[in-house]
Formats: structure tokens, C-alpha cells, sequence
């Protein structure tokens, strides 16, 4: 029974999480790459449709279950349902998306089942058999290839933007219903209301040109060298996390995963180091100028142009040399 | 409230890293080291619900003996006793192992919350606050970013952050474990007086061994290789005379993006 790989599909009910189409595309190529045969597993109340969706793509079949204490996700019942889905099927892997649910849920199936879980991979190695995960480490400055040491299943989540879900090979599978008894789980942690804090937030995603700051700027005191800057280009000020954190701007100007998503004409990202939580909110931008001054700094592999250099020399001349020909 | 803070020491963030001869860990030598920045956040919680309700802050730490001196700052900052599991084989790398050792020093601790940061800055699993909370057998949370706690009533409610901006709350019954995210709220200096008291506080030192953790225990994941993408570099970088590359910058803006 080893040679099959389940790839978990997150949904919201009615439309399947992007990150999960990219894990899928990962299963495709492993399946592919190791001979073994891939399924997608689906976890909902009411999912058949999203199920026939699935059935789309080339994968040996859809496995989804039907089950009123998935409807809504907790975590008690999400890992009961997986472990007894893999302590009988037992795959070689379960590939899932590293989205905020699945961190949530993962490592605590990972540790109930004693089964490895690698979170957070951007690729796989395959060399002579052996497959080892690529996942990046120390504040994303260094790549590792990391091995498995446990028996399988092993867990595996992908970090977004990992693969294109466009490169999804079509298929026509057959759709299985598979029902699991949650009878047993207790619900120990109770979800509440839900806040949306930027619900009156400046919409940063129709802006054309984003001027963002990031914690190289040091001091609130600094903030108008951004400022300046972004009034010569007629931008909106975005900023990464810890600006945000040092309430040296409103929340509701972060960009990244826990803020918002832009796509912007020009992006120019200013003392931002380009952690992977910042770049997924702002790499669709057409073109992205980094300025840093460390020249390892993650940011410059998704600019189009780089500074390397002082932010407190670089931002005034820029800003002195913008204002002269526009 | 007996509240166990779990912090790790990490490399700083001004580290320019350098692979190790073994290629599977940093070198060290020119490296200094801090509390990773998401478990201060968890402390100054800590601190902060044993200021509103009274009772005892345990910082709980696995490393390098070498980190006695973050876990003095966590005393120094207002936590009173420290226990630190003490990694010299540097065998403590994976989250089962750390889960498992982790679990055994608190067996006999009577805690009504364990906080942790959200993840590492160094290996960045964002794996054992869940898979500890799974060996204590208790509920958790993660990426939480206010905690309003109610001990009488044994439950407490903790803000979730979720993806693009959105919170959602929980309620959870204590005991219960939550990982905290970066930027809660602002953490607190140690005081001069903090920092005297801290020398005379405890900090109990325990050995993998004496937590069910021996010699020959593997690791469920094991870096085999760790190195720099030179090639990875996108951005066509401009260096030099700041005039010249600004100016330059602004030609390749308007010829060749066309976005000025
Ligand atoms: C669950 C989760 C969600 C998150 N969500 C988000 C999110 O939505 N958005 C977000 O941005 N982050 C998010 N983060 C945080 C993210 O991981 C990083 O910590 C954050 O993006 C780092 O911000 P930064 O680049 O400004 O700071 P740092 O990483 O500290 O980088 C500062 C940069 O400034 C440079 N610098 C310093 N001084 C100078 C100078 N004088 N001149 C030029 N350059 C200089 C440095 O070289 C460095 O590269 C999230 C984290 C988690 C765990």
C-alpha cells in the first residue's frame, strides 16, 4: 500500500483553496516521478460538487467525506478524521497546503500518529530513490534539504507560490465517498466571531504605485524619507509587518499574508528583508525595486531592481532626483 | 495563573549566515544570539496575565547550555524560574524530539497555560507548540494576538489572526497551550532592579536523558544539507556611488519598465 500519495484539498465550502490546486500540481509531478499513484482528499459537510470538480484533473480518484462536524473546521475533528483516513490507507504521503488552517491541525496529527510532518517545503529532490524536501531556513537566507527519518505516511506542507495551478494536467477520475465516525471527538475549543479590523481600511490593491517600508527604516522619526518619496511618485505607503507592529503605520497599510494583496505598476520595497509572509502579498507587482543593504537579502530574488545601499542615503537622493524630472 | 513560556535562543538578526563544515547547521563562531522575536512577545503575555491575576512565570527552554543568558533576560524581564533542557549534542533539532522532552519536564508542573511563540527563527518548523500541546493532551491555539483569560471560570479567549487580515476568536478551557504571533503588544524592557533579581532566581538544568530523550533517539526529520542559492538572485543589483546608481535606476524606470 505504499505507493500512494493523498494530496489534501482546503476549501471554504465553495471554492477550493489556490495553495492546495499548487499542492496538487506537486502531486502530479511525484506521482509522475515515483511511480505511485495520487488521490485527492477532500474533508466537508456537503463537498460532492467540489469533488466532481476535482475529478477534473488527473488523479486516480477523489476521496471525500461527507461529515456535519467537518462543516466548520476544528481541529479535533479535522485530525480524527485524517488519522483514521491514513491509519488504514496508509499512504507515503500526505501533501498539504502550508496554509493557516493545516499549521494549525498538521503537527498535531503529525504527533498523535508519530509520522513526520515537513512544513513549509518550496520543492522535492529525488536522487537515486531517496526524496528529500526543500524548505528555507534562518530568516530565509539559507535553503535545506531535509530528510525523513520516521516510517511513513509522511506529512508534507507547501509554502504558497511553490507551483503555478496552472500547469494541472486535466483528467477524468472516479469520486469516492469515504466516511469516517467522529462519534468519539470532543470539541474542546469553540470558534467565536470572526473581526475584520480593515474593514474600513484603505484599499491599497488599485493603487498603481506602492511606496513600502520595512524595519530597516529604524526610527518613526524616519518615516518621512517614505513619505516624502511616495508624494514625488503619487504613491500609497504600504509596509511590512513589524512597521505595522510599531504602530508607525495603521494596520491596515501591511501588505503579506496577514495584510493585503497588491499588484501594483511600480512596488519599491524599502529596508524590507523579503520574508516569505511579505512577498506573497506584494510578487505579482510589475515591476519591483528593492533597496537594502544586505546583499543576501531574500527581497532582491523577486525584484526586478535592486539598490544595494544605505536607505538613509539612497531614499533622499532618489526622492530628490524623482522630483527633478517628473 | 502558573503560566510555562517556552523561548528559544536563535542566531540574531543581523547574522550573515555561513554554512558549517558538516553543511547541516550554521557556523557559529561569529554569530550572536537573542530570544527568537515571536517568544518575547509570548513572554510580555505571560507577564502581563500574572500581573492581572497574580501567581508564576516559568520560562521553559531547550539549547545550548549557552542559553542560560536569554533565559536570564526572561527572568530579568519578570519571570521567576527557569527551567532549561540542555541540548549539547545538538540532538534536540526536530519537533517530536523537542515535543518530547518538552512534555516530560512539564509532567509535573501544575500549569494552567503554556505560551510559545508561532515559529522559530532559525528552522522556522512552526511545528512544536501543536505537537506539544498534543503530548500535554491539551487544546491549543495558534498565531494569537490577544488573550483575555478568565482562571476562576478555568477558560480563557484568544484572538486568532487569519490570512489577510481578518481575527477570529476562540474560547478554550484551561489547561490550554497557545502560540503566540509577533506584535501582540509591545514587550517590556528589565529593569536595573530586574536584572539584579535574575541572578539570584533558579534556573533547574535537565538532561535529554532524564526526559525519556537517549543518545540513540533519531530524529523524525534530519537536515541533510544546508546552503546559499547564489543563482537565485532575480533583481539586476546597482552598487556603488549612490548619484550614479539613482540615476541609473531612474533611466531603467523609464526605458526599460516604462512604469515612470
Ligand atoms: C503567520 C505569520 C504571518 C505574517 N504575516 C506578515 C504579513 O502579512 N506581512 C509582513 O510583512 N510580514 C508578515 N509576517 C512577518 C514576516 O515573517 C517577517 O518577519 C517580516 O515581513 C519582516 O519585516 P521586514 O522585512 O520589515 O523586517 P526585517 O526582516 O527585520 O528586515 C529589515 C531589512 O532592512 C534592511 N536594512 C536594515 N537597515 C537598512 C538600511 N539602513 N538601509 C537599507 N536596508 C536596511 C535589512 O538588511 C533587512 O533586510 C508574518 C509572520 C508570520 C509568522
Amino acid at each position: 500500500m505504499k505507493e500512494l500519495i493523498y494530496v489534501l484539498v482546503d476549501h471554504n465550502g465553495e471554492n477550493i483553496n489556490p495553495t492546495s490546486l499548487e499542492t496538487l500540481v506537486l502531486g502530479q509531478e511525484l506521482a509522475e516521478k515515483t511511480g505511485r499513484r495520487l488521490h485527492a482528499l477532500l474533508l466537508g459537510c456537503n463537498v460532492r460538487n467540489l469533488a466532481e470538480q476535482l475529478a477534473g484533473y488527473e488523479v486516480d480518484s477523489v476521496i471525500y467525506t461527507d461529515n456535519a462536524l467537518l462543516e466548520d473546521y476544528t481541529f479535533e475533528s479535522q485530525c480524527e478524521a485524517l488519522s483514521q483516513i491514513l491509519k488504514t490507507e496508509t499512504p507515503a504521503l500526505l501533501l498539504m497546503a502550508h496554509s493557516y488552517q493545516n499549521i494549525d491541525m498538521a503537527p498535531r496529527l503529525s504527533a498523535r500518529l508519530g509520522k513526520a510532518l515537513v512544513t513549509d517545503c518550496v520543492d522535492f529532490k529525488l536522487s537515486e530513490g531517496e526524496l528529500v524536501f526543500v524548505r528555507k531556513m534562518f530568516r530565509a537566507k539559507l535553503y535545506a534539504d531535509v530528510r525523513v527519518r520516521s516510517e511513513p505516511p509522511w506529512l508534507v506542507t507547501l509554502q504558497a507560490g511553490s507551483r503555478f495551478a496552472d500547469a494541472l494536467v486535466k483528467g477524468s477520475a472516479k469520486v469516492i465517498d469515504r466516511q469516517v465516525d467522529l462519534s468519539s471527538v470532543e470539541i474542546k475549543r469553540v470558534t467565536g466571531e470572526t473581526v475584520d479590523f480593515a474593514k474600513d481600511r484603505v484599499d491599497l490593491s488599485q493603487a498603481e504605485t506602492i511606496v513600502a517600508v520595512g524595519r530597516g527604516i529604524k526610527k518613526q522619526e524616519n518615516m518621512d524619507l517614505i513619505r516624502d518619496l511616495a508624494d514625488v511618485v503619487n504613491a500609497e505607503i504600504g509596509a511590512s509587518r513589524p512597521v505595522v507592529d510599531n504602530d508607525w503605520l495603521s494596520r491596515d497599510r501591511q501588505i503579506g499574508s496577514s495584510g493585503q494583496t497588491v499588484s501594483p505598476r511600480l512596488y519599491l520595497a524599502i529596508g524590507i528583508s523579503g520574508a516569505i509572509q511579505h512577498v506573497v502579498g506584494m510578487k505579482s507587482s510589475q515591476c519591483i525595486v528593492a533597496i537594502n543593504s544586505d546583499r543576501n537579502a531574500p527581497i532582491f530574488n523577486v525584484a526586478t531592481y535592486g539598490i544595494l545601499g544605505d536607505l538613509q542615503e539612497i531614499v533622499p537622493a532618489l526622492t530628490k532626483k524623482l522630483r527633478e524630472i517628473l | 495563573m502558573r503560566i510555562v513560556v517556552c523561548i528559544k535562543e536563535v542566531s540574531s538578526r543581523e547574522s550573515r549566515y555561513e554554512v558549517a563544515s558538516d553543511e547541516a547547521w550554521i557556523n557559529e563562531a561569529n554569530i550572536s544570539f537573542e530570544i527568537n522575536e515571536c517568544d518575547e512577545y509570548a513572554l510580555e503575555e505571560g507577564l502581563k496575565l500574572k500581573e492581572h491575576f497574580g501567581g508564576e512565570v516559568v520560562v521553559l527552554s531547550v539549547g545550548d547550555p549557552r542559553a542560560e543568558k536569554v533565559m536570564r533576560k526572561a527572568l530579568a524581564m519578570g519571570a521567576d524560574r527557569g527551567i532549561l533542557i540542555a541540548d549539547e549534542r545538538r540532538q534536540l533539532t526536530s519537533p517530536h524530539l523537542l515535543g518530547k522532552v518538552m512534555s516530560s519536564a512539564l509532567k509535573d508542573e501544575e500549569f494552567d497555560l503554556v505560551l510559545t511563540g508561532t515559529q522559530s527563527d532559525d528552522l522556522s518548523y512552526a511545528q512544536t507548540a501543536v505537537v506539544l500541546a498534543e503530548l500535554l493532551s491539551i487544546p491549543h491555539a495558534t498565531i494569537i494576538m490577544k488573550i483575555e483569560a478568565e482562571p476562576e471560570a478555568k477558560r480563557l479567549r484568544a484572538l486568532r489572526e487569519m490570512e489577510s487580515g481578518r481575527f477570529q476568536w476562540l474560547e478554550l478551557p484551561l489547561p490550554a497551550l497557545l502560540s503566540i504571533q509577533a506584535g501582540s503588544s509591545p514587550v517590556r524592557y528589565a529593569s536595573l532592579k530586574g536584572i539584579m533579581q535574575a541572578r539570584k532566581k533558579e534556573i533547574r538544568t535537565l538532561k535529554p536523558e532524564e526526559l525519556g530523550v537517549e543518545a540513540t533517539a533519531v530524529p523524525e526529520l534530519e537536515v541533510v544539507r544546508l546552503y546559499q542559492k547564489k543563482e537565485e538572485r532575480k533583481a539586476e543589483l546597482l552598487e556603488g556611488e549612490t548619484g550614479a546608481i539613482v540615476e541609473q535606476l531612474v533611466e531603467k524606470l523609464q526605458k526599460e519598465a516604462k512604469v515612470l
